[in-house]
C-alpha cells in the first residue's frame, strides 16, 4: 500500500521544528518513530500534507532521574526504554509498558513520546502515565509549556490539547517514594496487537500503610485513555487488602467504556478490567513493600 | 510531493538515487535496487518478513520511508553471505530445517542477527522474545529456535579461535 502524496522535511531542531509547524499548521505532522503514523499513512487514514522528521533532532533520547523527577525525552525509543536499568530498578511499571508494545522490532523505532502524542486510546504509555500522574513538556513559539496529562487527553478520540504549533519534548514522572509501587497489565490476544483491556496501577501507601496516591488508568477500553477517578477516590486512605482491592477494581470496570469488536464483547472485556486492576493493584502493593 | 536525493549504504555498497517523499524503503530496495532478498509479507507493519538492519538496529522497511534512510548504514539479507560462505544463521536455517516457504526467513535472520549482536548467548526464551515481531505461518517456530541457538554457538565459538587457524585446513 502507497500512501498518499505529501512534502517530507528534515527539522534538525526544536525551535526549527517549531517553526515549520507555525508556517504548516495542523496540514503538517510530525514523523518520530513512524511505527503508528506510516501504517496510517499506508492505509490512508491520515493525509498530512506535510511530514516534519524530528528523528534527526539530538538530545530529545535520554532517560534520566534529577531531583526527583524521571526525564524522558520525547525522542526515547521503547526499546532504549526495555533495556534501561534505572527503568527496571526504579520503574518497573514503565518496563511492564514499555515491553508490551508492540513487538521488539517495532520497539526499536517506535517511540514514547510519539505514544503519547497520537493519543491513541489503544496505545499503551497512557494509561500508565495517568496512573503514575505524568507531566507532558510541550514546546511551541512561546517557550515550554507543562501539562499534567489528565489535561493532555480531551473526551475526542486521537485528540491533545497540543495546540498546532506545539512539540511535545519530554515526559516527567515523579521519581518513586520509599512507599511506593506501581504495575501495567495488559491483556493481548497475540504479540503486536493492541489490547483487549489494559490496567496501570499506581499507589503511595503512608507511614500507616495507607494509600495516600493513587493511579489507574486503562487501555483500549473506551474512545480515549480513561482515569479511573472513582477507583483512585475509594483507595485514598484505605489499606490495600483484597476487599478494598476487589473493591476498586469493581469501580474501574465501571468506568470503562468498552464497545464489542473482534477482540470480545463489552461484557467480557469489562470483566477483564476487574481481573487486570486487581492483578495490577495487587503488583503495585507488592512492589511498594519492597516485592518485585 | 517532493523528490529528495539520497545516498545509502547497503552491504557495504553506497546506493543513490532520487525518491518521491511517499516511496517506503522496502519498495526502494526491491524495485529501485532489485535487492529482493528482502520481502514484503503484510504490509502492515506486522510480520517482520521486510526486517532489515539500520543502523544496526533490526527495522521493518515497509514502516519507514526510503528518504529516512539518507546517509545511514542499512544491511539486508544479501550482505549476509561474506565471500561465498554462508553466515552461521543461514547455515543454521539450513542444518536445523528452520524454512519450509522460506518468505519469513530473510526477515527472521536480520531479526535474529541484531538479537545475537546484542545478546550472543540468548536463552529459548530471549530468543521467542526476540523474534516475536517475526511470523512463520510453517514451521512453528520450534527449528527457528534451534537455528538461531546453532548459530549463536558457532558465532561465539568462531570468536573464541584465532582468526587464521581456520585458513588453509581441510
Amino acid at each position: 500500500m502507497i500512501p498518499g502524496s505529501f512534502d517530507y522535511v528534515v527539522a534538525n531542531s526544536v525551535p526549527e521544528a517549531v517553526s515549520l509547524l507555525q508556517q504548516h499548521g495542523d496540514e503538517a505532522k510530525i514523523l518520530a518513530g513512524g511505527q503508528s503514523l506510516i501504517p496510517l499513512l499506508r492505509f490512508r487514514l491520515a493525509g498530512p500534507s506535510i511530514l516534519i522528521d524530528i528523528n534527526r533532532i539530538g538530545g530529545l533520547e535520554y532517560i534520566q532521574e534529577t531531583d526527583g523527577t524521571l526525564h524522558i525525552g520525547a525522542l526515547t525509543r521503547e526499546a532504549d526504554l526495555d533495556n534501561s536499568s534505572l527503568i527496571r530498578d526504579r520503574y518497573p511499571i514503565l518496563l511492564d509498558t514499555s515491553s508490551m508494545v508492540a513487538d521488539p522490532v517495532v520497539r526499536n523505532w517506535a517511540t514514547v513520546g510519539g505514544n503519547i502524542a497520537h493519543a491513541d486510546p489503544a496505545n499503551d504509555h497512557p494509561a500508565t502515565m495517568l496512573a503514575v500522574g505524568a507531566r507532558v513538556v510541550a514546546v511551541g513559539p512561546a517557550g515550554e509549556r507543562i501539562i499534567p496529562i489528565e489535561e493532555f487527553f480531551t473526551d475526542s478520540t486521537f485528540e491533545t490539547t497540543l495546540r498546532p504549533d506545539e512539540i511535545l519534548t519530554e515526559l516527567r514522572i515523579p521519581a518513586p517514594t520509599e512507599r511506593s509501587g506501581g504495575a501495567y497489565f495488559k491483556l493481548e490476544r497475540k504479540v503486536g496487537d493492541y489490547a483487549i483491556a489494559g490496567v496501570a496501577a499506581y499507589i503511595t501507601l503512608d507511614d500507616n500503610g495507607q494509600v495516600n496516591y493513587a493511579g489507574i488508568g486503562l487501555t483500549n477500553v473506551g474512545p480515549v485513555p480513561i482515569k479511573a477517578r472513582d477507583a483512585e477516590q475509594f483507595l485514598l486512605g484505605k489499606s490495600l487488602d483484597d476487599a478494598s482491592i476487589h473493591q476498586a477494581a469493581d469501580l474501574a470496570a465501571a468506568a470503562a467504556q468498552p464497545t464489542s469488536d473482534t477482540r470480545g464483547p463489552v461484557e467480557y472485556k469489562r470483566a477483564m478490567v476487574r481481573t487486570l486492576a486487581v492483578r495490577a493493584l495487587r503488583k503495585a502493593l507488592a512492589r511498594a513493600t519492597g516485592g518485585k | 510531493m517532493s523528490t529528495h536525493h539520497i545516498s545509502v549504504t547497503i552491504n557495504g555498497t553506497i546506493y543513490e538515487g532520487d525518491v518521491d517523499s511517499r516511496m517506503l524503503l522496502v519498495h526502494w530496495i526491491r524495485d529501485g535496487l532489485r535487492l529482493t532478498g528482502t520481502h514484503i509479507g503484510c504490509d502492515t507493519s506486522a510480520c517482520g518478513a521486510c526486517t532489515i538492519l539500520v543502523d544496526g538496529k533490526a527495522t521493518k522497511s515497509c514502516t519507514m520511508f526510503a528518504v529516512q534512510a539518507d546517509g545511514r548504514q542499512i544491511m539486508t539479507v544479501e550482505g549476509l553471505e561474506q565471500n561465498d560462505k554462508l553466515h552461521p544463521l543461514q547455515e543454521g536455517f539450513h542444518e536445523k530445517h528452520a524454512l519450509q516457504c522460506g518468505y519469513c526467513t530473510p526477515g527472521m535472520m536480520m531479526t535474529s542477527l541484531a538479537l545475537l549482536q546484542r545478546n550472543p548467548n540468548p536463552s529459548e526464551h530471549e530468543i521467542r522474545v526476540g523474534i516475536s515481531g517475526n511470523l512463520c505461518r510453517c514451521t512453528g517456530y520450534v527449528n527457528i529456535v534451534k537455528a538461531i541457538q546453532y548459530a549463536a554457538d558457532k558465532m561465539q565459538a568462531s570468536e573464541q579461535v584465532p582468526v587464521t587457524a581456520g585458513e588453509g585446513g581441510e
